[in-house]
């Protein structure tokens, strides 16, 4: 595969670096990423991982784009109100990265189609708002062995941590199940500022390329807090010993997908 | 040029910086430990920098010959896979 002179220098700011080079941009455009959530985490994640020329990159959403989401969800625009927000994501990205394939899976994602949808990709992005989507994303990639960026938003603070198949501890080692129903308050009656769904999304797409083209160190078997108010970051060394698990454990006691109950606000946030 | 053997040329004089030095990058990438690569660059920011940065990659300058109708001739080898 060579590059056009085009590609040479719409990738040139990542062809110069040396971490990812020639090769690490040939990785990238041979690289599949799905996106669950086309939210204030998914919108900046997909532009970033289409800019960046991503070759394939999936999006799963069943809503559509609503006037309140236009705050944080980049990816939208005012005239996308109404529209499905895959497509007007997928036409966000298109214009912003021709080269860039552009799958579009408008559906909830639950223990019924998770393994269909993440089967044909290399890492998958969980840019879901609530809790009974996040243990089963987990879930799905721990059993079917795929690598994943878990990321979380509201108010003014964030977190994330990255998964990888027997490197590390998966978001149920660390959160062993889904708070009780509304003992966490949802986006809707927290609120969240539009820029973290840009500072931890666009992390979460940072993990993506680092994870495809093998720059550096990923943030497996750890935990980044982010407080927008104090402006902190806490990196938090997780425990390294997984074999208590319920997923990933050695004996594992989840050996199917659950589907926990949604509470009302259920769009990615 | 027959002091080196050239195992491969590339003409940057078409492109304006960075893509000069992305455009070389490319070319050296195709090549194999110890190939020499002969590139076609332009007088003034792109014989400034381009060596240079070639030179922080790690790899060897071996020549750089005018050409003397404002173009020039930079050989480089190529060091590591």
């Amino acid at each position: 595969m060579a590059f056009t002179n085009e590609q040479l220098e719409r990738y040139s700011r990542h062809i110069i670096l040396k971490e990812i080079g020639v090769k690490g941009q040939k990785k990238l455009m041979a690289g599949k990423v799905l996106i669950i959530g086309a939210g204030g985490l998914g919108a900046p994640a997909a532009m970033y991982l289409a800019a960046a020329g991503v070759g394939t990159i999936g999006i799963a959403d069943a809503d559509e784009v609503d006037l309140s989401n236009l705050q944080r969800q980049i990816i939208h625009a005012t005239a996308d109100v109404g529209k499905a927000k895959v497509k007007s994501a997928k036409e966000t990205m298109e214009a912003l990265n021709p080269d860039v394939t552009v799958n579009t899976y408008r559906t909830f994602v639950d223990s019924s189609n998770i393994l269909d949808l993440i089967k044909d990709y290399d890492f998958i992005i969980d840019g879901t708002d609530n809790f009974p989507a996040k243990f089963l994303i987990n879930d799905a990639c721990v059993m079917a062995g795929k690598p994943f960026s878990h990321a979380g938003i509201i108010r003014f603070k964030g977190q994330l941590m990255t998964y990888v198949p027997r490197q590390g501890p998966c978001y149920r080692c660390v959160f062993k199940e889904p708070p009780p129903k509304d003992a966490v308050p949802t986006c809707k009656q927290a609120g969240v500022v539009g820029a973290m769904g840009g500072v931890i999304g666009s992390l979460q797409a940072m993990e993506a390329v680092k994870y495809l083209t093998g720059a550096g160190e990923l943030l497996t078997g750890h935990l980044l807090t982010f407080d927008a108010l104090k402006m902190e970051w806490h990196k938090i060394k997780l425990p390294a010993n997984t074999h208590g698990c319920a997923v990933c454990g050695d004996h594992p006691t989840i050996t199917s997908l659950i589907d926990y109950e949604q509470t009302e606000c259920d769009g990615a946030l | 040029m027959a002091e080196f053997k050239i195992d491969d040329r590339v003409d940057i004089t078409d492109v304006v910086c960075p893509t000069t030095f992305v455009k070389a990058k490319v070319a050296l990438e195709e090549l194999d430990d110890g190939q020499i690569l002969e590139i076609k660059l332009n007088d003034g920011e792109p014989v400034q920098n381009v060596p240079r940065s070639i030179k922080e990659e790690g790899h060897k300058i071996l020549k750089l010959l005018d050409n003397g109708d404002g173009t020039y001739l930079l050989i480089v080898q190529k060091v590591g896979d």
